[in-house]
């Protein structure tokens, strides 16, 4: 993984800059040392790590403001940070970098159930939103896999999704507005609780460019009445085009589930033998959860369970109570301890046309013999947002590279077959280079030039998204 | 009058273009300060060029009339959710209404409290820049975080950073039944009360409008709910039994009754016939009521559960006086030309804010020549 060359400059200049922060923060809000500036040299792509510069974790707005105007003037990068949990790099640092954390930013500022929305700071983590909310029956939908951990901030850099988006949506269907530092200093507020932009979607925009356009401090988030209840069915298949087939057919019934979650033979085996789940060994299994009241819900597994059964299912399995309902989520929500229990492995996200899924995965079962390592596939099938999981040997002379390459062949494949490839994680460092694959240069060089409005030096997270070679250019010009 | 038939031909258009552009899909939305310019017509863009039903995902040309992709959409049990409004009978324009201008503009009906709006079911766009060139964002799947999203910064712009030649849309399926939770002679205080209880409530309202002046004059509130016929059944009787605090309460289940009520609220059926200026106010539905207080309105709607007001205002009115500073935004959808070009038709924006969206239009239109003026 290739990263720029480091200012030299900046390097040299520590001490003053430094003491410059030290000046508009708190005493413990600036780390420095090389031992405790190591905890961030990675996020949860930890395969590519390296210390920042220095590490700044500001309480406030105005100081995320102070904190920016200095490194503009002093033409250092700046990465900002949520929680660390981006598997893409897009938190990972260069050592002429200021990491920006906004993890002490945790306020909840205004909850109001009668227009629905809630106003945190962005270092609050994803389900301790919800947590705020909970008592009066409300919650914020989108709900990554990291939720435990992951903050608002990265939420919204990263666009995310979670296993009930198919029908919630992702971040940006629940954000309402932000309050943004621009890489110069200057505080904007966009949106807020009404619904829409009165102009230009700079909303739509903000969300998902992976903290390259702004630091967003503040967030205005839809929540939503949770609903009277939740039930998931279990159905195993003998192959991964029948269930494919079935995932289609309920989608075609008019009955729209919360989650569609497929998992293949080697995950289920793997998830078993760590979660014991009760999962049938199987060629492909879906979980598929609808909601509502008792009757509602019947009423609904009625027609998807009339549908499973057409496709001779070599299991069907309902939840009568919770518990059950637990144990049906048990294994799919283990699945990444699992694989990581076995092995070291790198998690990608393309996203596919549902019905390309057998053909997707046929190609990924081939790949996997001839790159000779094992891959689990995990994903949100209602969307075709495919996890696979490459296990590989970090301790191996050569894995890391081979696991690289293989995971790089599967995101092209994925946008061979009309799809993209990152669906939720984002593209950080991990997919920049493949960028090429998916989009026309003058595609790229209109996502450039929104940056240029943004941050027209080019000192916010600037070695991610767009390839390399693509922005050094603009880089250049801002060393 | 420029009319490309193909994608290439509009980027050879634009590229070629001496001076402005007033780009038209259906003409049927004459909405902002008017664009003096040479007309490019995109409807001769027109077909559907992909519509998996399985996977919940319709591509077509910007050009495609609207009623085209409904009849597809329909065939299949399927429909745009966000049900875009028809601003003909508004605006008094006739024409067939194009998907194209429906993303650029960005129009969605009442559902879009509950599913969101136009822009939230955009997969993907193609478009042709200031420059002429042809550019694309997004894609055909529901779930892409791969670039910048302007895709959705493309939904709402007007043409005024590209002319959408190709969109992308998630489609979701039709209902089975439907209903509308009617309850009559409430104040606008109580409407949006009302309305808010049925929002808040677990029971997957898809609209919750307030007709200041219903069908015979009195006030009316809808609260609409869709699913399943026992589902339906059993939502109405719970929101029956929750509002029945509010006021008198009846359900109306006759299907061709409830689809016409909520046409009627999309299209602001209300307002069709009268004289005066349209504006469209986006707020927080808690402060709808004391807001329309103040614009001394003919004619007022609530929707969106009071996020949405439409205000009937007489011909030639400053409404922004009236407003004063308040949280959300105002447009002025319906007045003469010389009152559009007279007035500021859209929300003017904070300082910051107007120097992005100027930023970002230097860089899609570096010459100035899509449909320049037109959003302020
Ligand atoms: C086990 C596991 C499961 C996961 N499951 C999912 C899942 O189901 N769905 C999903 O979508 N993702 C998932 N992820 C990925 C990750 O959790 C998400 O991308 C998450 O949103 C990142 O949040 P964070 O706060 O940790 O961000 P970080 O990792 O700290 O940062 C992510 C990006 O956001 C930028 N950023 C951070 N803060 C700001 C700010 N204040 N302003 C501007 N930019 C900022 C960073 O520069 C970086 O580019 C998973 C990760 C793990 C480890």
């Amino acid at each position: 993984m290739e990263m720029p060359v480091p200012n030299g400059d900046v390097i040299a200049s520590k001490a003053r800059i430094v003491a410059r922060l030290r000046g508009v923060l708190a005493a413990d809000a600036v780390i420095e040392d090389a031992t405790e500036t190591r905890a961030y040299e990675c996020d949860a792509l930890t395969a590519y790590r390296c210390p920042p510069l220095a590490v700044v974790l500001p309480g406030s707005t105005a100081e995320v403001a102070a904190v920016l105007r200095i490194c503009h003037q002093e033409a250092v990068p700046v990465v900002p940070r949520g929680a660390g949990t981006s598997l893409a790099g897009g938190a990972l640092p260069t050592a002429d970098a200021v990491v920006l954390g906004v993890a002490r930013m945790n306020a909840v500022l205004e909850t109001d159930y009668d227009n629905r929305f809630i106003r945190v700071e962005t270092g609050r983590t994803n389900l301790s939103v919800t947590g705020a909310v909970e008592e009066h029956d409300f919650f914020f939908a989108p709900d990554p896999s990291s939720q435990l951990a992951c903050a608002i901030a990265g939420n919204i850099a990263m666009n995310s999704g979670g296993a009930h988006c198919l029908k919630y949506g992702v971040t940006t269907n629940n954000l309402l507005g932000v309050t943004m530092v621009t890489m110069a200093g200057e505080v904007v507020e966009i949106g807020g609780a009404h619904l829409d932009a009165g102009g230009l979607d700079l909303l739509g925009l903000i969300c998902g460019s992976e903290g390259q356009l702004g630091v967003v401090t503040e967030a205005t988030l839809r929540i939503l009445r949770k609903p009277e209840g939740a039930r998931p069915v279990l159905m195993g298949y003998d192959s991964a085009e029948v269930a494919g087939q079935v995932v289609s057919d309920i989608i075609r019934a008019g009955v729209l589930p919360v989650a569609i979650e497929f998992m293949d033979r080697p995950c289920i085996r793997a998830t078993e033998a760590f979660a014991r789940a009760g999962y049938p060994d199987c060629e492909a299994l879906l979980i598929v959860e609808v909601e509502g009241s008792p009757a509602e819900i019947d009423e609904q597994l009625g027609v998807i369970l009339q549908i499973a059964r057409r496709h001779d299912p070599v299991e069907l399995r309902q939840a009568a109570d919770e518990d059950e309902a637990a144990r049906i989520w048990l294994g799919r929500k283990s699945a990444f301890g699992a694989m990581g229990n076995i092995n070291d492995y790198m998690c990608l996200d393309g996203t596919i046309p549902v019905d390309k899924l057998p053909y997707v995965l046929k190609r990924i079962g081939e790949m996997s013999r001839e790159f000779g390592l094992d891959v689990a596939n995990v994903f949100h099938a209602g969307d075709g947002n495919m996890h696979p999981l490459i296990l590989f040997d970090a301790n191996k002379e050569g894995d890391l590279e081979i696991c690289e390459a293989f995971g790089a062949e599967i995101l092209k494949l994925c946008v061979e077959v009309g799809g993209c490839l990152t669906g939720e994680h984002g593209v950080g460092v991990e997919k920049r280079d493949l960028m090429g694959d998916q989009y026309a240069p003058e595609d790229l060089e209109a996502q450039m030039r929104v940056k240029d409005v943004f941050d027209p030096a080019w000192l916010l997270n600037p070695a991610k998204v767009f390839p390399l070679a693509a922005s050094r250019q603009r880089r250049a010009v801002a060393a | 009058m420029i009319a490309p038939r193909t994608e290439a031909e509009l980027a050879e258009a634009v590229a070629a273009a001496a001076g402005p552009l007033r780009i038209a899909g259906g003409g049927t939305r004459p909405v902002g300060k008017p664009v003096a310019g040479e007309a490019l017509q995109v409807t001769g863009l027109n077909g559907i060029t992909l519509y998996e039903p399985g996977a919940l995902t319709l591509v077509a040309r910007a050009g495609t009339p609207v009623v085209e992709v409904e009849a597809a959409l329909a065939a299949e049990g399927q429909r745009l959710a966000f049900e875009p409004m028809d601003h003909r009978g508004l605006l008094g324009t006739s024409g067939a209404p194009t998907i194209g201008a429906v993303v650029a503009a960005n129009v969605s009906g009442p559902r879009r409290v509950q599913v969101g709006a136009c822009r939230d079911f955009l997969l993907g766009v193609r478009f042709v820049d200031g420059r002429g060139t042809v550019l694309k964002n997004g894609g055909r799947v529901m779930k892409n975080v791969t670039g910048y999203d302007l895709a959705r910064l493309m939904a709402g712009s007007r043409g005024t950073l590209g002319v959408l030649s190709e969109v992308s849309l998630k489609v979701l399926p039709d209902v089975a039944a439907s209903a509308s939770v009617l309850i009559g002679g409430l104040s606008h205080e109580g409407a949006v009360r009302a309305m808010t209880a049925a929002l808040g409530s677990p029971f997957e309202v898809t609209g919750a409008a307030h007709d200041a002046a219903g069908p015979d004059g009195a006030p009316m509130t809808m609260i609409r709910i869709e699913g399943f016929e026992a589902q339906v059944a059993y939502r109405a009787e719970k929101l029956r039994g929750l509002l029945g605090g509010f006021g008198e309460v009846w359900v109306e289940r006759d299907p061709a009754l409830v689809a016409a009520g909520w046409a009627g609220v999309r299209d602001v059926a209300p307002f069709h016939d009268r004289g005066g200026d349209v504006w469209r106010l986006s707020v927080k539905p808690s402060e709808a009521p004391g807001i329309a207080a103040r614009c001394g309105a003919e004619g007022l709607l609530y929707d969106w559960g009071g996020g949405l007001v439409w205000l009937l205002v007489a011909e030639g009115c400053d409404l922004r006086a009236r407003l004063g500073d308040f949280a959300g935004h105002a447009t002025l959808v319906r007045a003469s030309e010389a009152a559009r070009a007279a007035q500021q038709v859209f929300q003017p924006e904070p300082g910051p804010l107007a120097a992005i969206s100027s930023g970002l239009r230097e860089k899609f239109d570096p010459r100035g020549i899509l449909n320049p003026g037109l959003m302020g």
